[in-house]
């Protein structure tokens, strides 16, 4: 008990962050990559091609 | 078409009508042995509306209309705009009264005889039944309808099944009608924004799967590559508010004939489970679902695409893993570990980021077409709820700092930042999808009035103007009192003292609120003429209105 | 200030028990009422809540609390050390009238409690839920849960002697001053009186839970 106790508090304060940071940086990435970026315009325009 | 007899039940119907008959049956034998008045009322009203359901079911069948709609006419895709239209009308409903009872509560405030000393007007069950009504049959009913349109609408495809939508909107409010009634009655959990006992909450996770498999399935059958970011936000909240709703919710009933359950968790835990909850229901249900409308809505109604695409997707993944950790800053100061709640306020002003880029993003969809803010009042509410948004999720980090929430906790001044977000952004986001929506279901090129709009916008407006500052002012002063010293060393003021200096802001705080609540009902007014104004007399209208000739 | 870091989430506590049949329903009655919408049960360690209210608030003390009730508004005060600071008759006033002792208070009025007779049906199930998740109610305590129920506010009845053997050191009194019959009233007050008293802080030793 007390051994899971002091796991998850060192996690939570330490590799948590450092876990949850490279995540958000490979999101960026991916939202950056120059490859993506028509496919994000096309998205984009989505709501807007509705034919009513 | 020709209408073909169907010659037997489809796997659906049959299905629904066997497990509705089922758990109709097994209603009826609780509601037969239960010695719990509230239990047994639930269960009657369950077992006549599942009765009700397979009665249905079975009449489809009988009168062969039971045939699949089908998914295209003429190649384009034949939506499913029935359930958007039941839940639009029933968020219009629940809306005003929940602002009804948050009204009245708030004069109970200020003048305590309003509580009638009976048990089902005292505040402390009306206040659950505002906040349940608010948030989850309001705010739920407007999240199902504009989910249920943008996902069929942005996918291009019908969304899947005959029985199912219906089943999940029509359970959804029944499951609101058992929460809300129970709650009169002294059937609650006790956990705030969870307290409908284990039978309701049995029934919502029963309905919240089957709203998860018609979603999923619609997205299944898009017709589009891609799928919009507004659907990334409302799977979110679908699946997020799932995991939150049961792990807080883990409870064991007495028996089932009797409606009190008690919960696994116990003090601390609770207390950490239920805010983990509490403030993940702020951010997936208030918040994800909400910014769902947002990505469609606001570049729907300004006619250009979201400001930058790939800035969504950076709000969605930043939002998503960074608002679970958020929850401890409500327990500063209590018996939970320091560095929990030292975690859960990193995460809070981390938080602040994501949050104003989607906020900077859904203002600067309107960059280049300003002047549409003048002259579509249904566009700047929804703007006006972004910078609302933008402003409690700027106060929001603040508060979690503990200096501050060591004076904010426990006062008023978080009862005005809450209502910051609902009524500022949760309510004029909804609003603002209303009116676009209304019109757009019955084929009508805009709402009734847009004076009316411009009226409730103003109204409700200087209304929330006027509940947060009261609610600023005597929080804060609440917190002061609290802790002020007098020359001796000794606590200045006893706590009924405190509560008189309330008063006049108490007063304020309910007119306010009141405002609020007239502006939802010229709203009403607006949407059913909307409804019942036939095209022609509103070609015929229009040089009437200089505000749409502004167009 | 200084800061408390408590050991691990929850010390080890002396004093601390299971509430009585009693308590256990007046808690019921709280958390219907929804009084946590307007009271909180968790003081902290800030100097004017110590002063105010007394201790802070030892996470033990909520171990056996289904739901926590630490709520998060005060519109009305801090209720965790409420018990013992007033008499029962005050209680009693107060929460048919409360404007009768507090001219000012903005609480409601729950006269009804005194009208409404305690039900012992199904107390004993109450009990064994409680027992699932390790609250340590023995066998005895369960078999008699609904005569102790009543015993615990007819302090002269014979069941109240074997009442206080089964919870010693607990208050048997007529909490609501109506010795005809046992009232949601008498539960309510038997749980107010016993909030924040259980742990005996002149014992407590503060230094063996820091870390």
């Amino acid at each position: 008990m007390d051994e899971t106790y002091a796991f998850l508090a060192n996690f939570a304060q330490t590799g948590g962050l450092i876990y949850f940071m490279a995540i958000f940086a490979g999101v960026v990435i991916y939202a950056l990559w120059p490859g993506n970026k028509d496919s994000f315009e096309e998205a984009a325009h989505i709501p807007l091609r509705e034919d009513d | 078409m020709a209408v073909r007899k169907a010659r037997h039940l489809t796997l659906e119907e049959g299905g629904f009508a066997l497990s509705l008959t089922i758990l109709a049956f097994l209603c009826l034998i609780v509601a037969g042995r239960t010695y719990d008045q509230v239990l047994a009322f639930h269960a009657v009203v369950l077992t006549v509306a599942m009765l009700a359901g397979v009665f249905v079911i079975f009449r489809r069948y009988f009168d062969e209309v039971n045939q699949p709609a089908p998914l295209e006419i003429d190649d384009r895709p034949n939506y499913n705009m029935g359930p958007v239209k039941f839940s639009a009308w029933m968020a219009v409903f629940w809306g005003v009264a929940g602002f009804l009872v948050g009204c009245i509560i708030a004069f109970q405030l200020a003048y305590p005889a309003l509580n009638l000393d009976l048990p089902w007007t005292s505040f402390g069950r009306l206040r659950p039944l505002h906040t349940s009504a608010v948030i989850f049959a309001f705010g739920g009913n407007v999240l199902l309808a504009t989910s249920f349109y943008v996902v069929q609408r942005t996918c291009n495809a019908r969304m899947p099944g005959q029985i199912s939508p219906w089943f999940v909107v029509l359970g959804y409010n029944l499951f609101i009608v058992i929460a809300g009634t129970g709650y009169l009655l002294g059937v609650t959990q006790g956990k705030e924004y969870a307290e409908p006992e284990w039978y309701a909450d049995w029934m919502l996770t029963i309905v919240w799967v089957a709203y998860l498999l018609v979603f999923l399935g619609t997205i299944w059958r898009r017709r589009e590559p891609h799928i919009y970011v507004a659907n990334w936000f409302y799977l979110a909240f679908i699946v997020t508010v799932a995991v939150l709703h049961i792990f807080n919710n883990a409870s064991l009933p007495v028996s089932i004939y009797s409606s009190k359950s008690y919960i696994v968790w116990s003090g601390v835990q609770d207390a950490m489970v239920q805010w983990w909850y509490g403030h993940n229901a702020v951010g997936f249900f208030l918040t994800a679902g909400f910014l769902a409308i947002m990505y469609y809505f606001i570049p729907k109604r300004a006619e250009r695409p979201v400001y930058s695409y790939r800035l969504s997707i950076v709000h969605f993944w930043a939002l998503i893993f960074i608002y679970i950790w958020a929850g401890p800053h409500h327990l500063h100061y209590t018996a939970l570990p320091q560095w929990a709640s030292t975690l859960g306020m990193t995460f809070s002003i981390i938080l602040w980021m994501p949050s104003w880029g989607g906020m900077i993003n859904g203002l600067m969809t309107l960059s280049g077409a300003w002047d549409k803010l003048r002259t579509d009042p249904v566009l700047r509410m929804m703007v006006v709820s972004v910078a609302f948004y933008g402003m409690s999720t700027f106060e929001g980090p603040v508060m979690s700092i503990r200096a501050v929430n060591s004076l904010s906790h426990y006062t008023d001044w978080t009862i005005g930042h809450v209502h910051a977000g609902a009524l500022g952004w949760v309510g004029y986001i909804s609003f603002g999808a209303l009116y676009c929506l209304i019109p757009w279901l019955y084929g009508r090129r805009n709402v009734y009035s847009l004076k009316l709009v411009d009226w409730h916008f103003w109204i409700s407006t200087l209304g929330i103007v006027l509940y947060i500052c009261a609610m600023w002012v005597s929080g804060i002063m609440q917190g002061l009192m609290w802790r002020a010293y007098d020359s001796l060393g000794f606590l200045e003021y006893s706590f009924i003292e405190t509560v008189d200096a309330m008063h006049p802001y108490y007063v304020i705080r309910a007119i306010g609120g009141t405002m609020f609540l007239i502006g939802a009902l010229i709203m009403v007014y607006n949407l059913i003429m909307t409804a019942l104004h036939s095209e022609e007399a509103e070609s015929a209208s229009e040089p009437n209105s200089g505000l749409v000739a502004a167009e | 200030m200084p800061l408390f870091y408590l050991k691990s989430t929850i010390e080890k506590t002396e004093g601390m028990r299971p509430y009585t049949p009693l308590e256990l329903a007046g808690r019921n009655i709280y958390v219907r009422e929804g009084c946590y919408t307007c009271h909180s049960q968790m003081v902290r360690p800030l100097r004017d809540e110590l002063e105010r209210y007394g201790p802070y608030s030892l996470a033990a003390e909520s171990m056996y609390d289904r739901p926590f009730q630490w709520g998060s508004k005060r519109t009305g005060p801090d209720l965790a050390r409420v018990g013992g600071k007033y008499s029962d008759e005050w209680q009693r006033d107060h929460l048919i009238d409360p404007r009768s002792v507090s001219p000012t208070s903005i609480m409601p009025g729950y006269p009804f409690l005194m009208d409404k007779t305690i039900s012992a049906r199904g107390i004993e199930d109450h009990l064994k839920v409680n027992v699932v998740y390790g609250v340590p109610y023995t066998e005895e305590q369960i078999a008699k849960a609904s005569a102790d129920l009543f015993a615990q506010a007819q302090p002269d009845s014979d069941a109240a002697y074997e009442f206080e053997e089964r919870y010693p050191g607990v208050l048997v009194r007529d909490f609501d001053g109506d010795p005809t019959k046992v009232t949601e009233m008498d539960a309510i007050i038997a749980y107010l009186q016993m909030l924040g008293t259980l742990v005996d802080f002149d014992l407590y030793d503060e230094k063996a839970n820091l870390r």
